[in-house]
């Protein structure tokens, strides 16, 4: 008897702590949704910021997200094939990997403070670069850690098949063993990719903001994130709303890469 | 006189990290173009020794071969512990093939497969290729379920015809000896029969070292049993003499299944 209501105790407790998650969630996604729609406009697309749009905050956000990736991505992937293939598990490459686990939960404003005492304080102004360099420090020790991971899942038999027929470990590694984990890791770079799209802190101080739309990337950057942050707090009406339709759109295109990257994972069972 | 392909003198291997040797003065000999069995318990040394004929394991660090393991190829005898540079061993491999106890097959087309290792030989003539890759297809007895199906993904097979597809990628490099290392242990009993099958086909052109941990399957399909206990050689002769009239005491109460 006391068992069974023990049993309907926990039953209850643990579906209404559910309830309450779930619901914040849809409470956010539903306000966004009803705020953020609302205020969107065709004109909000073409326009750059100085006009009342995101034109240039998209342009210059994905820029300098997608020059990250195309550093971060070559990196991380390499240094993730050298722990897991190369290193045979020695003091340094433990050392490495602890240290890109704690990089890789490094709070992101620390990431932007640093970028901005090494790449923004000596030149004297906030430059897109800077913005690029926080947000690939982010970026790659998610990637080595996800190269890592999905190497360890290739069982040693494959590697050891390829090297049994005649193959050079690195042609063995490259094209076999990184192709077997290859949906894995494709889906590990398009998180990673969600992940540094919306980030604000990296970018708050290096790359800053630009109300124009600008691809040179020496001076002020347009940034997608710190317009919010800069709009949210603006008095008039209109700042606000624009406020809330960027952050539909922001969330809007990282649940579309998470959701692409989570279909990927399920197709390959 | 006996007709050598391989023999193994005085042989010891170390794992990385232990004191003590795996495998302790190995001499064995390996007819060719027959089948050679090792059996034994777990834990015997069985798989060692085979892993040590193509040297795959060098692909782990600190390993300790000792003695010698002579080759008897192409190129007349060759010590293969004396082999350093990468391409020697990468030759070795090619004459020295493995089959391993899970399919291996590589994540890319049934065609591909078969034509990975002759690519790597540096094999480029499409239509050589082409030639090969159903020539061993066809030696491994897998031809007529994979020609319709060249070209897709070779993970979309059955594990028995994954198996023979693996046999017909090392096949195609056209090698001198071929090893198996429990290669049906893995597999229900069908493929089982149709794997023995195809061994047994192979040896005419290749010679064969198998390790089973069926008794059957050994005393079926080999024509030398080597039985090995906790990394000794204890006993090595023609099958028939192994499994009828062994010398050995250890010999018979493993093959009468006394313990093991």
């Amino acid at each position: 008897m006391n068992r069974l209501l023990l049993n309907k105790i926990i039953l209850v407790l643990s579906t209404l702590s559910a309830v309450i998650g779930i619901s914040f969630l849809f409470w956010i996604l539903a306000t966004l949704t009803y705020k953020g729609v609302s205020s969107l406009h065709i004109s909000t697309f073409t326009n750059d910021l100085v006009e009342g749009g995101i034109r240039n905050l998209l342009v210059g956000q994905f820029t300098m997200a997608t020059i990250a990736s195309v550093i971060a991505i070559p990196i991380g992937m390499f240094a993730g094939i050298w722990l897991r293939e190369y290193s045979n598990n020695s003091k340094l490459a433990s050392v490495i990997r602890n240290l890109s686990d704690v990089m890789m939960s490094a709070p992101s404003i620390v990431i932007g403070v640093f970028v901005y005492a090494i790449f923004v304080a000596p030149f004297g102004s906030y430059n897109g670069f800077a913005g690029i360099i926080a947000l690939t420090i982010m970026m790659i020790p998610i990637i080595i850690s996800t190269t890592d991971n999905m190497l360890a899942l290739v069982p040693k038999e494959l590697r050891e098949a390829g090297i049994a027929l005649g193959g050079s470990k690195h042609k063995i590694i490259m094209q076999i063993v990184v192709k077997a984990a290859k949906v894995g890791i494709t889906t590990g770079i398009l998180l990673s990719f969600a992940r540094i799209i919306g980030e604000t802190a990296p970018l708050l101080f290096t790359s800053a903001n630009n109300q124009f739309f600008t691809m040179d990337l020496t001076g002020q950057f347009p940034s997608l994130t710190v317009s919010i942050y800069n709009l949210a707090t603006y008095p008039d009406e209109a700042s606000r709303e624009l406020a809330w339709a960027a952050s539909f759109v922001l969330t809007a295109i990282v649940l579309i890469i998470n959701l692409t990257g989570r279909y990927m994972t399920r197709n390959k069972k | 006189m006996s007709n050598l392909i391989m023999e193994t003198k005085d042989f010891n291997f170390t794992y990385a990290g232990v004191d003590d040797p795996s495998l302790k003065n190995i001499n064995l000999p390996i007819e060719k173009n027959k089948i050679t069995a090792m059996i034994g318990p777990s834990g015997c040394g069985k798989s060692t020794l085979l892993r040590a004929m193509n040297r795959i394991h060098d692909l782990y660090p600190g390993n300790k071969y000792e003695g010698e393991i002579n080759l008897y190829g192409a190129k007349g005898k060759e010590n293969i512990l004396d082999l350093k540079k990468e391409n020697d061993l990468i030759s070795l491999r090619q004459q020295v093939g493995m089959i391993f106890q899970k399919p291996t097959p590589f994540p890319m087309s049934i065609y591909d497969n078969v034509a990975y290792g002759m690519k790597l030989a540096g094999v480029k003539n499409k239509s050589e290729l082409d030639g090969r890759v159903e020539k061993a297809l066809k030696d491994a007895a897998i031809w007529n379920e994979t020609k319709d199906r060249m070209n897709t993904s070779a993970l979309g097979m059955s594990g028995g015809q994954q198996q023979r597809l693996c046999i017909a990628r090392a096949v195609a490099l056209k090698p001198e000896v071929m090893l198996f290392d429990e290669p049906t242990s893995a597999l229900d009993p069908i493929s089982t029969g149709a794997i023995e099958e195809l061994i047994a086909e192979l040896k005419k052109d290749v010679s064969v070292v198998i390790v089973t941990h069926n008794m059957q399957q050994a005393s079926r399909l080999s024509d030398y049993t080597a039985f090995m206990y906790l990394g000794d050689m204890v006993e090595y002769d023609k099958t028939d003499t192994i499994f009828m009239n062994p010398n050995e005491k250890l010999t018979e109460d493993y093959i009468t299944g006394r313990f093991g």
